[in-house]
């Protein structure tokens, strides 16, 4: 499919959806609500066929928190992106991909672990990266460490 | 006491940590198994022991300060990694760099491949009880880490790469020693083949061993060599290419046995692969600046931009959300070795604990690069 015709597809999938371009694809802002309704239609769709999530990105946008889903059909070799965004940072939650794309459990367990995005039916929703008593997360843009050297030597 | 003894014969589920300081893991990585006797049930990894927030780092640094962060990912790739931050950044400000910066970083890539290759080929063999692999390995990795340090003046991490071409011209021996060592190594890799892949020992570790299906493979992410010994056709040098990978001839080494054999044969063959694109490339690197000219203070205009490229173990991508400012809003790398390792309790699952540790050879594991 072309670019237009999946700027199209996500029309009428999701009326709410706003489609712009950029360099390397067409990136689809989704509604937090309908994201995984959207995404799974575009897995299933036959002429559609998204089978390859390369990559999952939580962004900080401020004040909103979002999740960037990179999207690939290894067999019909079309692209699309698809971003989500909350706007509850106290308890941002979003929907899990998981049943769709395997892929998906670790990278979202890291964007809980960096952002404190919880994702909804995730099957273990633990921190990755950092330790279990880590406070905070530290890619948010209003993140700062409580315990910074400079603070511990004074 | 007489309960204690009763309990001793019965079958009973138990758990081992495997690592963060286990041989076999190559790196910081916990592998919590849980067993009954000698198979696996399931497994979970605990990553995190070698994290150091490089994105978070990158988010305060310059486009030119972040190259040399993501040597520090896949160490064994650094080249690749450098490049991809650079296609990236010269993609979203319109930059065409010579032909000259395309060849040499296109035998760059290559030769980093080859290197990588040599020690997982080495440290695969040791993890399956061979140690010769290891110094016939890391012997023959040495000649192309002495033609790396000549012209780049690092060995391992070479930071090569700047947006705009690469920091110096090449070594006028470069070329001499490049083919030199391409000669040494066709006299050696038949050797390894010998020496391992005729092995009957490591032929029944390795066939049938470790299935991970095509569908799999794609779900979980798996590329590089490993998922395309799954029949998944991931190769980015094939689907987009990139510097002067639209040049050279090469085939995509696929193989559809989806088990640690596949995997191992896929790398075995890319030694050749690699050495083909260097040969059709060394004789003829094109003059030219091998650095375009670019701004002091490099910023990228307000986006989203996505750059992938093959590094040795997988699919690497770089995403970047720029504000417009001269460093990134946020900057992701899209590891290939964490996805590799999302596959591996699929993977293990029904296996021999001693089988788990020749599937996790054959997936080729990086730590940093999971951890970043």
């Amino acid at each position: 499919m072309t670019n237009e015709e999946l700027k199209q597809r996500i029309a009428q999938l999701c009326a709410d959806a706003v489609c712009t371009d950029t360099q390397d694809y067409v990136l689809a802002e989704i509604p937090a609500n309908s994201l995984f309704a959207v995404a799974k239609q575009l897995q299933e769709q036959p002429d559609t066929q998204f089978d390859y999530l390369y990559s999952l990105t939580g962004v900080d946008y401020n004040p909103e928190l979002g999740v960037v889903y990179h999207l690939e059909s290894t067999t019909l070799h079309h692209k699309i992106t698809l971003v989500a965004k909350t706007a509850d940072r106290e308890n941002a939650r979003l929907d899990s991909v998981c049943e769709l794309w395997k892929t998906a459990e670790l990278q979202e367990r890291e964007v809980y672990d960096l952002l404190g995005i919880t994702f909804n039916n995730h099957p273990d929703m633990r921190r990755l990266l950092l330790d279990e008593e880590w406070h905070g997360h530290p890619l948010r843009k209003d993140y700062s460490n409580p315990q910074l050297i400079v603070d511990l030597i004074k | 006491m007489t309960n204690t003894i009763a309990n001793i014969d019965k079958e009973e589920d138990y758990f081992l940590n495997l690592g963060p300081q286990h041989p076999s893991t190559h790196g910081v990585l916990r592998l919590l198994v849980n067993l009954r006797g000698e198979v696996v049930k399931d497994l979970k990894p605990y990553c995190g022991y070698i994290h150091r927030g490089i994105e978070k780092m990158c988010e305060r640094n310059t486009y030119p300060q972040i190259i040399h962060l993501t040597d520090r990912l896949d160490y064994l790739s650094a080249h690749q990694n450098n490049e991809a931050v650079c296609l990236l950044v010269e993609k979203a400000l319109g930059v065409e760099v010579s032909d000259r910066v395309k060849y040499i970083r296109t035998i760059m890539s290559e030769l980093s491949r080859i290197a990588s290759h040599l020690l997982w080929w080495s440290a695969f063999g040791m993890d399956l009880g061979a140690l010769t692999t290891f110094f016939y390995g890391l012997r023959d990795r040495e000649h192309i880490l002495d033609i790396f340090e000549e012209t780049t003046g690092g060995r391992l991490l070479q930071s090569y790469n700047c947006p705009g071409g690469v920091m110096y011209d090449i070594h006028p021996n470069f070329q001499k020693r490049v083919k030199e060592c391409l000669v040494h190594l066709k006299k050696k890799l038949p050797e390894y083949d010998k020496l391992l892949t005729g092995n009957v020992i490591f032929k029944n570790r390795a066939i049938g061993v470790g299935l991970l299906s095509k569908e799999d493979a794609i779900s979980f992410g798996v590329t590089g060599p490993s998922g395309r010994g799954s029949g998944f056709s991931c190769d980015i040098r094939k689907l987009e290419p990139y510097s002067a990978y639209d040049k050279v001839q090469f085939d995509e080494i696929i193989r559809t046995e989806c088990d640690s054999m596949a995997r191992y044969k896929n790398r075995i063959d890319e030694f050749y692969q690699s050495m083909s694109i260097i040969e059709q490339l060394i004789d003829n690197i094109p003059d030219g600046d091998y650095q375009t000219k670019m701004k002091p203070i490099i910023k990228l205009p307000e986006g989203q931009y996505y750059q992938r490229v093959e590094s040795s173990r997988g699919e690497f991508g770089v995403f970047v959300e720029s504000r417009g400012e001269k460093n990134p809003y946020r900057i992701k790398f899209r590891s290939p070795n964490l996805a590799n390792l999302s596959a591996l309790d699929h993977m293990v699952r029904g296996q021999k604990i001693a089988d788990l540790i020749a599937i996790m050879g054959s997936l080729d594991l990086v730590i940093p690069d999971i951890d970043r």
